[in-house]
């Protein structure tokens, strides 16, 4: 505590230089927050309750369909308590770049499996009845201004119609919300009827995308997974059974490794912080040198100048870096907000403690030339000039 | 101070200049000799320096540029080393201590006044002056205590919260002064002191080393080139082209 007069006199020496290292430290951790929250968006999307949920895809590709017959034969395995099945319908509102996550789903036994989807009694009703009848998320609600009873059109991307058209009308029966606040990115869906699209579309008829697979004992999943795959080795249509987990993880690996993406883009961030403030901290103790050598004339020990100095350069990490993730954590809900929930990213306790051990590293990494130069100084030729 | 200034009882408040100085000895320097590597080429700035400096004493250094000076001044106050020869002061060897050691050694027992006064812009005239105390286990209102005794010293108690850049070269260069009396060094060491001010804060800045010597018994070695400056120390030695020439 004693030397904090010290190392603020460094640290204000040149005020507008250790502003602008400052903010160019603020900036570099804010970025670090929103892509560090983005690698935690895709590597655990919806990490729901789910872990008795089995995903079963093509064994060669998720977008290669599976017979419709297979849920049958699924359902009779031992320990599976109910099969849902889903097609990715890929239809655009209005315009493409009004994105949001639209299926075809087996309307009672989905609802049944996925109890983290709030619906009233009387909206599932009229879903379970209503042919043509979709269901959205409240933020996809909110974000298009529908409310019940609205016509929702959809441009087919994938399924076109057996009557030559390509614009799907679907009947806006419920509004459904996440029972968790962690769960609030299945707000942004759309559901409707599998058996409305399969009739009407002009190809892959009775095939479905993936069937979502109950098990009775989570404890049991790995040999149920074993077992459905068993059940279709060697035939046309063989099978990749898998968490709900790792299933949405290679679901989302097929836009590419975002995590490699990202981890890229940090350390591009990163080398660019380290060099700058490297250089500036190797300035600022080169101009300091004289001073340096004076209080090492005075009996300052090679240990407290060697720490003074990195001291200095944590100090400078901690300050901005902090500063980033507190603008960071105030941007993300505004962000989500102008985005109605699309971009509603976390910030994590994970991401603060990472932010912490990467200022103190980048500190001493940006710290430790400098302070390896003052242990070599000569104090004669330093105060000779 | 850390242990407090001590006043030398026995000083008269007008002790006449030039007197007789006390004859125990405090830096003993035997058969110095101190060579650079420049280059490839050997130069050696000092060679064969006997001196005796006493307890109480107030020398002046004086030779023309690259004589030495400084050279023997940074061996005394054990900012180097020799290349030859024993640099015993208090009846310690410094020339064999280590670094850590030395930098420990220096803290306790040497106050150091160089020619640009050497001030951290920063800080104020007080935390300049604390800076040694940093050193010791006084705390923070002990050091404040003892670095506004030392303001008082060289009088300026009233810049106590001026930073260097608010101050004169004269007033600077005592605070200076202040900063290497506050931990009560046995031996103030002074390169070129009054080098960058003018005659007036010169002057004042002498008769503030004088005072030092007969008021307070501090030993002082003062470099410099100024005959003017010289004639204000008990005595004075000559060194020229790296030998101590006359008699002390």
């Amino acid at each position: 505590m004693k030397y904090l007069p010290l190392l603020w006199a460094g640290l204000l020496r040149r005020k507008t230089r250790t502003l602008l290292t400052l903010l160019s430290v603020v900036a570099a951790f804010t970025l670090f927050v929103m892509l560090d929250a983005v690698r935690i968006a895709f590597n655990a999307p919806n990490s729901v309750a789910g872990i008795n949920r089995l995903i079963v895809t093509s064994r060669f590709s998720i977008i290669q369909p599976l017979p419709f017959a297979y849920a049958s034969r699924i359902q009779a395995i031992t320990g599976v308590q109910n099969v849902a099945y889903a097609i990715w319908f890929g239809g655009v509102y209005q315009d493409r770049k009004n994105f949001f996550p639209n299926m075809a789903v087996s309307v009672q036994e989905y609802l049944a499996i996925h109890p983290e989807l709030v619906l009233p009694a009387t909206q599932q009703q009229a879903f379970r009845h209503t042919r043509t009848g979709a269901i959205v998320g409240r933020t996809l609600a909110e974000r298009f201004g529908w409310k019940i009873g609205d016509k929702i059109p959809l441009e087919a991307t994938i399924f076109p119609k057996k009557d030559g058209g390509n614009i799907w009308t679907f009947d806006l029966v419920g509004i459904f919300h996440a029972d968790r606040p962690e769960l609030q990115g299945i707000e942004r869906q759309m559901l409707f009827h599998y058996d409305y699209v399969d009739e009407g579309r002009l190809q892959d008829q009775g095939t479905v995308g993936w069937y979502i697979v109950q098990v009775d004992d989570p404890a049991d999943s790995d040999r149920v997974a074993l077992a459905i795959d068993r059940l279709f080795a060697n035939s046309a249509h063989e099978t990749k059974t898998q968490s709900e987990k790792d299933f949405q993880r290679s679901f989302v690996k097929q836009i590419g490794n975002i995590g490699l993406i990202v981890s890229t883009i940090m350390g591009a961030v990163f080398f660019t912080l380290i060099l700058l403030t490297g250089n500036t901290m190797m300035q600022a103790i080169r101009e300091r040198i004289p001073e340096l050598a004076v209080l090492k004339t005075i009996g300052f020990p090679n240990r407290i100048v060697l720490l003074l100095v990195l001291a200095e350069a944590i100090v400078i990490m901690l300050c901005g870096g902090l500063g980033g993730l507190m603008l960071a954590h105030a941007l993300l809900p505004v962000m989500a907000t102008a985005t109605s929930g699309q971009l509603n990213l976390p910030l994590t306790l994970s991401t603060w403690l990472l932010g912490l051990a990467l200022m103190i590293l980048i500190g001493l990494l940006i710290g430790l030339p400098p302070a390896l130069r003052t242990l070599r100084l000569n104090v004669v030729d330093a105060l000779r000039g | 101070m850390a242990h407090g200034l001590r006043r030398n009882p026995a000083a008269p408040d007008t002790q006449p200049e030039h007197s007789t100085a006390p004859a125990v000895e405090l830096v003993r320097l035997r058969g110095i000799s101190k060579s650079y590597l420049r280059g490839k080429q050997r130069v050696e700035v000092l060679h064969h320096i006997d001196l005796d400096i006493p307890e109480g004493d107030f020398i002046a250094l004086m030779g023309p540029s690259g004589s030495g000076k400084t050279t023997l001044l940074n061996l005394i106050a054990g900012l180097d080393s020799p290349t030859h020869g024993s640099v015993s002061i208090a009846g310690q060897r410094i020339d064999r201590l280590s670094s850590g050691a030395l930098a420990r050694w220096r803290a306790a027992h040497i106050g150091f006044v160089f020619q640009f006064y050497n001030l951290l812009p920063m800080l104020s005239a007080q935390k300049n002056v604390e800076l040694p105390l940093l050193l010791t286990r006084l705390n923070a209102a002990q050091r404040r205590r003892h670095a506004n005794i030392a303001l008082q010293l060289v009088g300026l108690a009233g810049r106590a919260s001026h930073r260097p850049g608010e101050l004169s070269g004269g007033q600077q260069q005592r605070v200076a002064i202040a900063r290497a009396l506050v931990s009560d060094p046995m031996l103030l060491v002074c390169d070129e002191p009054t080098g960058d001010l003018d005659r007036h804060s010169a002057e004042e800045i002498l008769r503030l080393l004088q005072r030092l010597n007969r008021e307070y018994g501090k030993t002082l070695i003062l470099v410099t080139h100024d005959p003017k400056a010289a004639e204000h120390a008990r005595r004075t030695r000559h060194l020229d082209k790296g030998a101590l020439v006359g008699q002390g």
